[in-house]
């Protein structure tokens, strides 16, 4: 430093300027040859794998494009979406409830919401959907009234239900996975600290809104991540819908075809091309997701606080040079 | 805030008072299954006076503290803010207990500083210091975002509104939480060792922040180790140890010239 503030122009590099930067490491990396060997014959290896698939004579290739896009396959495309988020969209609804029931200082809600998860965790969903597609021998008839006391204000055969196959499969789904979801949830709440729920109540807010404001929003970021998984893993569990017949969803329809045409094997190349398809999708948005729901969390200040600062900033300006103007 | 900038409006807050004490604890008693954690406490804090509680830890201050909010429940005595009974309705000889609505109403008049910030970590500065005013008070998003602005501002956070607490030092997150608890105008504030969690050099920051307050007339109830703050801005202290308040006065009295034994080694153990 003595020498650089001596000479008036050089002071900005600071340090022992003089010297310079030493001239930069140029050293021989380690040659790892055993990576490039194993690397080599695991690539080896799954080429001739997959070339022994592609030429395999029982894909007929032909038939898979045939059906990939014919307007039968893209209508049971089109129903596993639909029961996907019509399952999810139930067992995120009854999730939080249930959670909510759980977490409870009522004793009653919570052990009901207990025996609830406790039965559609420990029965299998194959056995569940057989369940719910039988429910017309267990009650032929349902009624909407007040128990007991033989007031009915309407009443439907259990058919109607049960020809649904929609309807069936959402129900046989979406109660299982609220059970799931529940639990899922409920790790979320536990998750947010304890100090959180008293400041808000120490600002003068109800417990409800502290739940709806301060602590659900806090437990999404970590309930998100795992509601996707549970999104893309009942896009597939949709699939054992198929045991109800009737091609309500994708499985079923190619299962269908092929008990016809024998054709077992591109018909289940043709589904899995479409669940692969959308659980990629799936993928992607669960990333967005996260990324929304773990804002305040990330290290970097977020698109959208940045551009809130912006506009603050802009209307300031505005306001000085209003006030400038008139004054 | 050393420019004449007032944190709080005084007068609105003497006034909430109706002349009662701000603060009044009768044998006030609280256990934790089969602790006593405190074992009849008595204190009593006027209108515009800092009451500063110092003691070892686990000597029950921090637990006075968070019952004058009824974060929680006392199991006997009484406790009183601007003569209303907290937590409890008084109808003639039978205590009922308020529905957490009411208790709500209750706490919004009543501003907590904790010792770990407990900013809402999805929230920026202003989100936090607007939550309550917006949800609670339902005033306009305008005069919510203005009054949050002008409140950073004092706390000398002008040019942190949009950030988050994570950005932030604990420093600025707890001045960010002064002014969080600011914004709902209380006419008192609790203070739970607001400077313990901080780093040494970060601690003025929020002290001088905390003795505008108290120049300002805020009545201020706050659990610290720091006996400079409460030396030179208390109009009383006392000495909890035990459960019980093992003395209390002026601080020039018990600080510099303590009478029971508890004290003077208390004082001395700080003071090294």
């Amino acid at each position: 430093m003595e020498a650089s503030s001596v000479s008036p122009g050089g002071a900005a590099a600071g340090g022992p300027a003089a010297a310079g930067r030493p001239e930069a490491i140029k050293a021989i990396p380690v040659r790892h040859w055993g990576r490039w060997i194993s690397a080599v014959i695991v690539v080896y290896l799954l080429v001739a794998l997959l070339f022994s698939f592609i030429k395999n004579p029982v894909v007929e290739w032909s038939t898979v494009w045939e059906y990939l896009f014919k307007p039968y396959t893209l209508i049971g495309v089109a129903r596993t979406i639909e029961i996907t988020f019509a399952c999810m969209v139930v067992g995120a609804i009854g999730g939080v409830a249930l959670a909510v029931m759980r977490l409870s200082d009522n004793p009653v809600l919570s052990w009901i919401a207990w025996g609830y998860i406790w039965f559609f965790r420990g029965t299998p969903v194959y056995v569940q959907i057989l369940l719910w597609g039988n429910i017309g021998v267990l009650w032929l008839h349902f009624y909407a009234g007040l128990p007991f006391t033989g007031l009915v204000f309407a009443s439907t055969s259990s058919g109607h239900l049960v020809n649904n196959l929609f309807i069936v499969g959402v129900l046989a789904l979406g109660l299982n996975e609220a059970a799931y979801a529940a639990e899922l949830v409920r790790a979320g709440i536990i998750s947010v600290e304890a100090g959180q729920t008293e400041a808000a109540l120490s600002l003068g807010m109800s417990p409800a809104l502290t739940t709806r404001r301060i602590v659900l929003p806090q437990a999404m970021r970590v309930i998100i991540p795992t509601f996707g998984n549970e999104t893309i893993s009942m896009l597939k569990t949709t699939s054992l819908l198929a045991v109800l017949g009737g091609g309500v969803e994708l499985f079923s329809r190619m299962q269908q075809v092929y008990a016809q045409t024998l054709q077992i094997m591109p018909l289940l190349v043709v589904a899995s091309i479409w669940y692969l398809f959308i659980t990629s999708i799936l993928t992607v948005a669960q990333a967005w997701l996260e990324g929304y729901f773990g804002k305040g969390f990330g290290a970097e200040e977020t698109e959208a606080a940045e551009k809130r600062a912006e506009r603050r900033a802009q209307r300031a300006d505005d306001k000085l040079a209003k006030e400038a103007r008139h004054g | 805030m050393d420019d004449g900038g007032h944190l709080v409006d005084a007068v609105a807050a003497a006034a909430a008072a109706h002349g009662q004490p701000m603060v009044k604890a009768e044998q006030v008693w609280k256990s934790f299954g089969k602790l006593d954690v405190l074992k009849g406490v008595d204190f009593v804090v006027q209108p515009q006076q800092t009451f500063v509680l110092l003691g070892p830890s686990g000597g029950g201050k921090s637990t006075l503290l968070r019952c004058i909010n009824h974060l929680e429940k006392i199991d006997a005595g009484r406790l009183y803010v601007a003569g209303e009974l907290m937590g409890y309705v008084d109808r003639g000889s039978v205590l009922h207990e308020m529905r957490a609505r009411d208790v709500a109403k209750q706490r919004a008049s009543i501003g907590m500083v904790f010792q770990r910030f407990n900013l809402f970590p999805h929230k920026t500065a202003i989100e936090n210091v607007m939550e309550a005013p917006l949800k609670v008070q339902h005033i306009p998003r305008k005069q919510a975002e203005q009054e949050a602005i002008d409140l950073l501002a004092r706390v000398g956070l002008g040019e942190k509104l949009d950030t988050y607490p994570a950005q932030l030092s604990g420093g600025q997150q707890q001045r960010v939480a002064i002014a969080r608890a600011l914004a709902m105008k209380p006419k008192l504030m609790l203070f739970d060792e607001p400077t313990s969690a901080l780093d040494p050099e970060l601690v003025g920051e929020v002290l001088d922040v905390m003795k505008q307050l108290a120049r300002d007339g805020m009545t201020m109830v706050v659990v610290t180790h720091e006996m400079g703050f409460a030396k030179e801005v208390a109009d009383g202290v006392a000495l909890m140890d035990g459960g019980v308040i093992v003395e209390q006065g002026p601080p020039r009295e018990v600080l510099e010239n303590p009478k029971e034994e508890r004290t003077k080694l208390f004082i001395s153990k700080v003071l090294v």
